[in-house]
């Protein structure tokens, strides 16, 4: 139990996937504008990169290692994450109209976000067990969404603020990403 | 002739990526420690996006368009279980530092950015032009920033034949994952600055 809980708050704090290993850096600081935006985007990473977890890892086992083609694991990682993504979109337009309303938009953009696919391909490199690895996937998406909340709530307030010109948009941007990844950093010593 | 040269160059400056293009920042960020990674990411994404750009603009005509993100991403992840071969075979160093990201070329933006805006709209030679180009000011724009960070946080910088050259007082910072934000935003501050007037 207690190595769970410490995967959990590793993944989530101190290994956290954007602001620690730069995975899905374009969806940060794409979607980041508004805070509405911000909270669809995290909610549907976390919906899908679980279930993307959980299918790439019944992949790897059962059809790559089998049969000794690993070395497809790119090329049939992304390719189960897009029919997931599309599968995804499908069912919550026919099942959930709501949640279909709100995360919509968000859903195909997920394919190239490079969390996902970085996530299934951790999960196998670091030979984690199915369990392990539902735990780590939900707990990176977690933090993905933590750390893109907390930067939409910072960048919603540069409209009142006075930005040098040159540094406006994506600049400001990195670098309060880079405080927000300083602030992150600190976690370092918690486990 | 002169369309060629201006589809090659402006991936050169006028649209250099990542600076000016902002996408496919996830690689920018991660490997940008030493000059060394810079340069091996840079050409192991020059490599996809030219091949990629080549066999998108050949098949334009066929692929439907329903399915072209599709067809793009298979076509592109082709490539890149190449260079991930090519490297772990070849440059083993390289390839333990870089990791995760060589396989994660699959989806940087700028591949496919090039693919959907680009390729499918041009001839073999012009995709050509621009892919190539688009690769090199990657590449160019990767090692400065990995020069500039291992400069910076090393305070020394390795050449590419081995020499270690100590330049300056160590700024461990920079090399360090906060760093790498900071470093990348006042860049890029700093080209709005003199680039405007150019």
């Amino acid at each position: 139990m207690d190595e769970y809980f410490t995967l959990i708050i590793g993944a989530i704090f101190i290994n956290n996937i954007l602001l620690a290993k730069f995975l899905g850096c374009c969806p940060f600081l794409g979607v980041s504008k508004k805070m509405d935006t911000a909270v669809g985007m995290g909610a549907a990473v976390v919906f899908v990169l679980t279930l993307a977890g959980i299918f790439s890892w019944l992949i790897s086992r059962y059809l790559l290692v089998p049969y000794k083609i690993e070395y497809l694991q790119t090329l049939a990682f992304i390719l189960v994450i897009a029919t997931l993504v599309q599968f995804v979109e499908l069912f919550l337009r026919k099942s959930i109209p709501v949640l279909y309303k709100s995360l919509g938009i968000f859903l195909p953009l997920i394919t190239t976000n490079c969390a996902v696919l970085g996530v299934a391909i951790i999960n196998i490199q670091e030979k984690f067990t199915l369990l392990t690895a539902i735990i780590f996937s939900a707990a990176s998406a977690v933090g993905f969404g933590l750390a893109l909340v907390l930067f939409a709530g910072v960048r919603e307030r540069f409209e009142i603020c006075h930005i040098p010109k040159p540094l406006e948009g994506t600049g400001i941007g990195l670098v309060t990403a880079g405080l927000l990844a300083l602030s992150f950093f600190a976690f370092k010593g918690m486990v | 002739m002169n369309n060629l040269l201006k589809e090659f160059t402006k991936g050169l400056w006028k649209e250099i990526p990542p600076f000016r293009l902002v996408l496919g920042l996830c690689p920018v960020l991660a490997v940008t420690t030493t000059m060394e990674n810079g340069l091996g990411m840079g050409l192991s994404a020059t490599f996809v996006l030219v091949c990629s750009n080549v066999l998108v603009s050949l098949f334009r005509n066929i692929i439907p368009n329903e399915v072209r993100a599709a067809c793009y991403i298979v076509i592109i992840a082709t490539f890149v279980v190449c260079v991930e071969m090519i490297t772990k075979s070849y440059f083993f160093q390289l390839s333990e530092s870089l990791g995760l990201f060589i396989p994660l070329i699959v989806v940087n933006c700028i591949i496919l950015g090039r693919a959907e805006a680009f390729a499918r709209k041009n001839t073999v030679i012009y995709s050509l032009a621009d892919g190539l180009g688009m690769g090199l000011g990657f590449t160019a724009s990767l090692t400065f920033l990995g020069a500039f960070r291992e400069i910076l946080g090393a305070g020394k910088i390795t050449l590419l034949f081995g020499d270690t050259v100590f330049l300056a007082e160590p700024f461990n910072f920079i090399q360090q994952a906060p760093g790498a934000f900071m470093a990348l935003g006042l860049i890029l501050g700093l080209m709005n600055l003199f680039g405007r007037s150019a």
